[in-house]
């Protein structure tokens, strides 16, 4: 409607009506509305495959309501308790026997453990052990005694810290997750400080590393293969390419399991420097930051070779030609003018190579043991083992940032326009 | 190769090219080239004369023989160290690079000083007229203009030789002639030695001092264009050069350089000799068709047969007649488009006349 009112205004040229210029704008109307019907499934698959899992999923690293729903009166209680050196007030410490109590009865007190565990380790034992020993308790001699009750059942409900983290956990909104995920934590006033256990922040350099380990390597092994094949007769070049695509036909877990083969303290290598009197012990190959490198170089090398290849051949040689005919050597010329003309494949493989790496799970779990663990293992292991989803969650969205965050500067020095898969 | 006259600037003696081990693409090439001179390599596509500018320029190995620029053999000469200047077809201009970058990069490479790259820059610019499109990309400018950066860049560091490599064949008909002129301005006012290649015959004739026809790796002829044209030494140069009617007839005699020849239909036409024409023997007259004439016409001629009159192309300033021989051979008459072009019509007998001096015979093919 804005395309008709707005062309109702704008002067004509000569010999066009307004009659002409509405059918026109009808026509790109038109054209407009099919052009989004084309993409439309696509569009709602992403939206329901992709899109809304991927909110619901960053949305839990902020919000975890379950501690809010279990205890929702003694947070209320709770609410006034400034968190100082001495315990809440009696009625707190009542609520909570109370509370407790349901819970117990509801056999929902096992959850409640969980998540007070969470934010104070070994609270686990002390939840239930305090569950068992006021669910036969009746409701009077529990509004009048709770506190006692408590306490005689564990002493660990006189101490501040346990209701800090209960009022913590309680908390259904908290960047929590994500300060546990840089190896933060708040201290007993609020603050911020670094935990005593640093785990993610070196594994997310760690990671990052390896990416970078791994973007090189396919460099050096993939550029000067997609220069062979641009620049060699086409059946070579096309032979070569079923060699490059050869990996992508065989199963994923198929190759890495071949790496297992190969690496394996008995494997074919091992079993082959010994053969051959070069090593008389065993090297320790697999299960490594070593074996998990090179078999993801490996797995990856297709994502550097397939987009430099699309761009080499598109650089006809005379460009070499003429900066040498004009007096540049050979080496001087392939820097000055081939590696520029080629930037764009080679940015495009390593962004695709690297963005991969960062994120890539089922060869480190298999291949890198303790040593070639990524990131996204400690994120499939708190999805399946710990059964911590919020800080899964909280991880997965630093992922994420930080990927963003590269690609930014990717886009700030070298220039997104730069990319060229085709 | 030392013993070479001191005038021959760049020798090409006896030099072949092989890539397969089996075949020779070029077969034996010679020539001599003067210090200024604008020597055109032309032939058919797959008649070698690339490949000879690869192996001049030392993008291809020589297989054998001895490429000399002023006596001395640059065979293992590294192509960056040559000093010749190269215009490529798609012009080879860096994308990555403005013009002036473009044109900057044979200097820098030879560690010229910031300013004297700018002046030079400034200096070629204005040479092809681009003044003002320093800092454009070559994406950015016209195929002229690209053509015309892209000679700038071959020129600026000022080699003695200059090679082009069909640098005209991306342009359309009105740019190419206007860029012909452009190469020629240049080509007299620089003064260097340009070796310049083309199937291009036009280009070929209007711009060299010689011209070398390539044909199956062989040099069917060098010659100035005139020469050339008037009196090509085989038939191949005579059909490729130009268009042609080709008689067939048989040599009844020759004598003081002319041959005397039967053609179809009992005539004798009279015609300039060329080299291997044997008495007896079949061979072929060529005539130009704008040297043909049909009677009557008040144009000299001492040469005349008949042919039946099959078509008439009016083409603008001149009209093309075809007739056709008894034995069926076709011949093409160009005639300027005045009063005095005849009017035919289907099938009736034209009288053909011509000039001896305007026909040679050739030994038929074989």
């Amino acid at each position: 409607m804005t395309d008709t009112a707005t062309l109702a205004q704008k002067p004509l040229a000569p010999g066009l009506n307004r009659d002409d210029a509405r059918s026109a704008a009808r026509e790109v109307r038109k054209r407009r509305l099919q052009a989004f019907l084309f993409v439309t499934p696509l569009l709602i698959f992403i939206l329901f495959s992709f899109v809304a899992p991927i909110t619901t999923m960053l949305y839990r690293s902020v919000y975890n309501p379950t501690v809010a729903d279990l205890l929702p009166d003694t947070l209320v209680a709770l609410q006034e308790w400034e968190q100082s050196d001495e315990s809440p007030s009696d009625a707190v410490l009542t609520q909570f026997a109370i509370d407790l109590k349901r819970l117990a009865n509801d056999r929902t007190s096992g959850r409640l453990a969980d998540e007070i565990n969470r934010a104070l380790p070994g609270m686990s034992s002390v939840v239930k052990s305090t569950a068992r020993a006021v669910r036969r308790v009746d409701d009077a001699e529990l509004a009048a005694n709770g506190p006692a009750l408590l306490i005689d059942a564990n002493d660990r409900w006189a101490e501040p810290e346990t209701w800090r983290a209960i009022k913590d956990a309680g908390r259904a909104y908290s960047l929590d997750y994500y300060l546990t995920s840089l190896d933060l934590e708040r201290g007993s006033a609020g603050e911020i400080q670094a935990r005593d256990t640093q785990i993610y922040v070196k594994l997310y350099t760690k990671t990052l590393w390896m990416a970078l380990i791994i973007t090189v390597a396919t460099v050096l092994l993939g550029y000067p293969l997609a220069y062979f094949m641009a620049n060699t007769s086409t059946s070579l070049s096309n032979a070569l390419m079923v060699f490059v695509l050869l990996p992508f036909w065989t199963s994923l877990l198929v190759r890495t399991t071949a790496w297992i083969a190969l690496l394996q303290t008995n494997g074919v290598v091992n079993s082959t420097l010994q053969a051959f009197g070069l090593r008389d012990d065993p090297l320790e190959l697999l299960y490594t930051q070593f074996s998990t490198i090179i078999a993801m170089t490996h797995i990856l090398l297709p994502f550097m070779v397939l987009p430099l290849y699309s761009v080499m051949r598109g650089i006809d040689s005379s460009y070499m030609r003429a900066a040498m005919s004009m007096g540049s050597r050979p080496l001087a010329a392939w820097f000055r003018i081939y590696l520029p003309m080629s930037l764009p494949g080679l940015s495009a493989g390593a962004l695709l190579v690297f963005i991969i790496s960062v994120g890539y799970y089922i060869t480190p779990a298999l291949v890198g043991g303790t040593d070639g663990q990524m990131i996204s293992n400690i994120i499939a292991f708190h999805m399946q083992q710990s059964n911590n989803w919020e800080l899964a969650a909280a991880l997965g969205a630093l992922l994420l940032l930080l990927i963003l965050v590269l690609y930014w500067l990717f886009d700030r020095f070298v220039g997104a326009a730069n990319i060229k898969l085709g | 190769m030392t013993d070479i006259k001191s005038d021959v600037f760049l020798k090409f003696d006896d030099v072949k090219k092989s890539y397969d081990q089996k075949t020779l693409v070029v077969k034996g090439f010679n020539i001599d080239v003067q210090q200024g001179e604008f020597i055109t390599l032309l032939g058919p596509s797959g008649s070698g004369k690339t490949t000879v500018l690869m192996m001049l320029a030392g993008f291809e190995s020589v297989t054998s023989g001895v490429i000399a620029i002023e006596g001395k053999s640059i065979n293992k000469t590294a192509p960056y160290l040559r000093n010749i200047g190269m215009v490529f077809q798609n012009y080879a201009l860096f994308p990555h690079m403005t013009v002036a970058q473009n044109l900057a990069y044979p200097l820098t490479v030879r560690n010229m000083s910031k300013a004297d790259i700018k002046a030079r820059v400034a200096e070629y610019l204005a040479l092809v007229e681009l003044e003002d499109f320093g800092s454009r990309f070559p994406a950015q400018l016209s195929g002229g203009q690209r053509q015309r950066v892209a000679l700038a860049r071959a020129m600026i560091f000022e080699p003695t030789l200059i090679l082009m490599d069909e640098p005209l064949g991306a342009l359309d008909k009105n740019l190419r002639e206007q860029m012909q002129y452009e190469i020629t301005r240049l080509h007299k006012k620089l003064g260097f030695t340009v070796i310049y290649v083309t199937h291009d015959q036009a280009e070929a004739l209007s711009m060299s001092s010689r011209i070398a026809v390539f044909n199956d790796g062989i040099v069917q002829q060098c010659a100035a264009p005139a020469e050339l044209y008037e009196r090509p030494s085989n038939a191949f140069v005579a059909d490729f050069i130009g268009e042609n009617n080709f008689i067939k007839g048989q040599v009844e005699r020759i004598s003081d350089g002319l041959a005397h020849v039967t053609v179809p239909g009992g005539a004798t036409v009279i015609a300039q000799t060329s080299d291997g024409l044997v008495v007896g023997a079949s061979c072929q007259v060529s005539v130009r068709p704008e040297k043909l004439f049909i009677h009557p016409t008040t144009h000299a001629h001492d040469n005349e047969m008949t042919a039946r009159f099959i078509s008439r192309i009016y083409v603008g300033d001149f009209i093309r007649y075809y007739f056709r021989l008894p034995d069926g051979t076709d011949i093409v008459i160009k005639m300027l488009n005045d009063l005095s072009a005849p009017e035919f019509s289907d099938g009736q007998d034209g009288k053909l006349l011509w000039l001896t001096s305007d026909c040679i015979a050739f030994p038929a093919a074989t």
